[in-house]
């Protein structure tokens, strides 16, 4: 994996490791005070596993006071911290520096307050997004965003990425669903941002550390909304003799005033992995496979699958099929998140990307990864959150030949270039991180990017808080990594990744 | 070096109303009075303006003529325009097309003026107000996809996009949402459309009581109905409302249901079930009458023409009627919206020993109030919006990292910024 340059290490602090440690061990319980090796291991990267760095020290607080205290002491003494949530974010956000105290807010793992009338969870930043659901459910409940590692992704996570999901189109991100945040800044400041009511007083500080990736404050508690869950969910499953036949269908949809809950598409690489990984049976002559979900009310469903079928076939859909249970709603949608893994088995790696495009440049878009993928010489299948234009091209190559690689990262920043000149986006849910921070320059100019600085500047002056994080410290655009999986091997297996 | 080059207009710097037509125009203006430090009031189409604190500017620059449609996707829902575009022209063009904003932005232009006057989108923006499905689909700053603009020092700078998906560095979007033209001034803006639902019926509730009403709202958004509206109109509010299918004048709760035909008729009988109304005691306004109720809504028209101030006080909808028990005195008027979360409420007599009264309830039930319309005397004065000191501080921090010296509406939020 190509070299990646950090902050500079500050090697002062490298030589006061151990006064560090003993001064944060009369802060918090010195139990939760890790710096043996072989407790920093686990540290040492997140979801992005191509990037590792053992941290210098790991703290394990246990209340917003102790974040605080640690935080104040760290800004005094100017030494670099670096938060963590589950440890499952795709962009490198909460990678380790050399010289950081890495802020693990695992202990933060309780659900405070579950208030129906509010319509609201109060839960400390470490629950996972799944945990919330679960808590409410058997109220018929839910929490809307569920990226698909909400089963071990921590809220607090969630709020830092902005993470989404599959059902964004419909029921928004993170952002959208969050009520309020207390947070701790880097000078130790305890405060809260928004709350129970709707919106807030003044500045909307709220939404702007949701997607800050650790660079603004280190989040402590989480209020989130919760949903009536909907009274019926049906799919079809419809395959399409092209590409453009499908992304026109999902233009019609749209434009007929149909909001799904969720829609996806899959070309014929993928789909052809999928069947051969899962038996999922989905139709192998369609050249795209589209899954499109509605929810709510039986009659209003049933009105929008029917248009959706009318539409489909005008656009010369070449099989149908709606989910006639549950089961079978979740047999369709079985084989689209075995999708990733059916990469694994293809090639030894594969890179996911995550670029975000207008939905109606999706033929365009693939057609230019078709190039690129013969310019290349590497293989590439794509799964498209069609509802709300979030592109996951996977790439497949070799990482133990260098060539492979080095073509591998060339042909992923190629995507996602052209992602923004067809007016979309670097990074749809997956944050920039390090992951993308070079090319934060094909998104915006040094005005834009220096705007953004001043930001952080204010609110964190010496720059010690997730440094070297999001934004470029060379300012030029280096080519870089993706998500990286090796062997069909993700560092947490057990993850759904779709 | 830089400003000299970019200074290609022919504006006279000698008036006090810039009227600029181009950026280029107001990037000008702006390193004009950066160098200067000049004090800008910045104006759209005059349907707010009057909310926020008074405050001393040399120099207004009024945005209306920045004005007109760039770039609408129906297809993918989003609409990009200039700051000054009124919200009227954006409504025109996307009803062509059956879309609409889905945040019903109200319109202040009867409180303030006796007429309409919807706003320019730049203004909307900058205030943040959203209307009754706020609940449902979110305010405006829900909606923004993203911007370009002009910071305090003359620099174009941008953030988001037109995809709803977008991650990428910090969301600008949110924190000028909002933030009353104090942060950095809007010149182009991309919004999210929504289909319009193909029907919309409006479930009404004869009843007086608050208490009964605020329950009639919980169990609502609390069910699988999914209303997209809610409100209570206490009795001397119900007589404003002369509608056909409306049979009765005194007090009464609205539920809006939207949706395709069959399944609001279903979902309106459904809710009545659940809440157990008997026939005499609601009725069920059609699509027609829905959108003038809704419409008077979200204008706050039973406001109109008031010489009376007027607060709003957002809080969760659990705190509702202590807020309300503690506030009401005789002589003001209120109405509840956002499905119980949004009390509107109008005093006659304000000084600052019943505002500080107000601040303190509302606070101690985890919600906060902005002054809309108060008196001039009193205005100069009041704390228009509440803040607490920490927020202060870093509210502070980030105006100066967006507007170093303070020249864009400065005080009109808050003393100092």
């Amino acid at each position: 994996m190509s070299s990646l340059q950090m902050p500079k290490v500050d090697s002062s602090i490298l030589s006061k490791k151990d006064k560090i440690v003993s001064d944060i061990g009369r802060i918090i319980n010195p139990k939760n005070v890790l710096s043996h090796p072989d407790e920093l291991r686990p540290f040492e990267t997140d979801g992005l596993t191509a990037y590792r760095q053992m941290p210098l020290v790991v703290v394990m607080p246990e209340t917003v006071e102790e974040v605080s205290n640690i935080l104040k002491y760290c800004n005094e003494n100017r030494v670099k911290v670096v938060p963590r949530g589950a440890g499952t974010g795709l962009s490198g956000g909460s990678l380790p520096l050399e010289d950081c105290v890495l802020m693990a807010m695992g202990k933060f793992n309780k659900i405070l307050e579950i208030d129906y009338e509010n319509r609201c969870v109060v839960t400390q930043p470490c629950v996972t997004n799944l945990a919330i659901t679960h808590a409410v459910q058997d109220k018929g409940f839910y929490y809307a965003p569920d990226p698909s590692s909400q089963i071990a992704c921590s809220i607090g996570g969630n709020v830092a990425e902005n993470s989404g999901g599959v059902h964004s189109l419909k029921y928004g991100a993170t952002t959208n669903n969050l009520l309020g945040i207390e947070v701790v800044l880097m000078d130790g400041t305890i405060t809260k941002f928004g709350g129970k009511a709707m919106d807030s007083e003044g500045y909307d500080f709220l939404g702007l550390m949701t997607g800050s990736e650790g660079l603004l404050g280190v989040i402590t508690e989480v209020t989130v909304k919760i949903l009536k869950s909907p009274e019926i969910v049906k799919a079809a499953l419809i395959g399409f003799p092209t590409i453009e036949d499908a992304g026109n269908c999902v233009a019609e949809i749209i434009a007929e005033g149909c909001i799904p809950a969720g829609m996806e598409i899959m070309d014929k690489a993928l789909t052809k992995a999928t069947n051969d990984y899962s038996k999922a049976g989905y139709p192998t002559d369609a050249e795209a496979m589209m899954i499109v979900e509605f929810d709510g009310t039986e009659h209003e469903v049933e009105a929008y699958i029917e248009k959706a079928k009318q539409i489909a076939e005008k656009n010369n859909s070449s099989s149908l099929k709606v989910s006639k249970s549950n089961e079978e709603r979740l047999k369709f949608w079985a084989g689209r998140k075995a999708a990733f893994p059916a990469c694994g088995v293809l090639a030894p790696d594969y890179m996911c990307m995550d670029g975000s495009i207008p939905r109606g440049k999706l033929a365009e878009v693939l057609r230019e990864i078709t190039r690129l993928s013969k310019k290349y010489d590497l293989p590439v299948a794509n799964a498209f959150h069609a509802g709300d234009g979030n592109l996951h091209p996977l790439i497949m190559f070799d990482a133990n030949d260098k060539n492979s690689l080095k073509k591998c990262e060339d042909f992923g920043a190629d995507i996602l270039k052209y992602c923004v000149k067809v007016g979309g986006a670097l990074t749809g849910e997956h944050g920039v991180g390090i992951e993308k921070r070079e090319l934060m320059c094909e998104a915006f100019n040094d005005k834009d990017i220096q705007q953004q600085l001043t930001i952080k500047v204010a609110l964190d002056p010496n720059s010690l808080l997730n440094p070297g994080k999001v934004y470029p410290i060379l300012r030029k655009c280096a080519e870089e990594g993706r998500v990286h999986v090796h062997g069909g091997k993700t560092k947490f297996p057990d993850i759904p990744r779709f | 070096m830089e400003e000299k080059q970019n200074f290609q207009t022919s504006l006279d710097f000698n008036q006090n109303i810039f009227k600029p037509s181009t950026r280029e125009e107001i990037v000008e203006i702006v390193k004009n009075c950066y160098k200067k430090s000049i004090p800008l009031e910045i104006s759209g189409l005059q349907s707010k303006n009057k909310i926020g604190r008074n405050f001393q500017a040399e120099k207004t620059l009024d945005l209306s003529n920045y004005k007109g449609i760039i770039d609408y996707k129906p297809e993918e829902l989003y609409i990009k325009v200039k700051a000054g575009t009124p919200i009227s022209e954006i409504e025109e063009a996307l009803k062509k097309n059956n879309q609409q904003l889905a945040f019903e932005p109200n319109d202040f232009g009867y409180l303030f003026s006796g007429e309409s006057n919807s706003g320019s989108i730049g203004g909307v923006v900058a205030c943040n107000f959203a209307g009754s499905r706020r609940f449902k689909v979110g305010s405006v700053r829900d909606h923004l996809l993203g911007f370009q603009g002009i910071n305090g020092k003359g620099e174009t700078i941008k953030s988001g996009g037109t995809v709803v998906k977008n991650v990428t560095g910090y969301d600008l979007c949110k924190i000028l949402s909002g933030s009353f033209g104090t942060l950095t001034i809007l010149t182009e803006i991309s919004i999210k459309v929504l289909p319009k639902p193909e029907t919309s019926k409006t479930l009404i509730i004869k009843n007086p009581h608050v208490k009964k009403a605020l329950d009639y709202l919980g169990q609502s958004l609390s069910s699988s109905t999914d209303p997209s509206g809610g409100v209570f109109y206490p009795d001397y509010f119900g007589k404003n409302f002369i509608l056909n299918d409306l049979t009765h004048d005194g007090g009464l709760t609205g539920i809006r249901i939207e949706g395709p035909m069959n399944s609001v008729d279903q979902r309106i009988d459904r809710l009545s079930k659940e809440l157990d109304l008997i026939d005499n005691e609601f009725s069920v306004l059609d699509s027609v009458q829905t959108e003038i109720f809704w419409n008077k809504t979200k204008n706050l028209e039973v406001f109109k023409n008031s010489k009376s101030n007027l607060i709003r006080i957002v809080v969760p909808i659990s705190e509702t009627l202590q807020v309300i028990q503690k506030l009401k005195k005789d002589d003001l008027n209120y109405f509840i919206d956002w499905g119980g979360s949004l009390i509107w409420m109008a005093f006659d007599h304000l000084n600052s020993k019943i505002l500080s009264e107000i601040k303190e309830i509302t606070k101690n039930h985890q919600g906060y109030y902005t002054l809309i319309k108060i008196e001039d005397d009193f205005k100069a004065s009041a704390d228009i919006f509440t803040i607490d000191p920490i927020k202060y501080k870093i509210s502070e921090k980030i105006k100066k990292s967006f507007d170093p010296k303070r020249i864009f509406n400065p005080g009109k939020m808050y003393t100092g910024i």
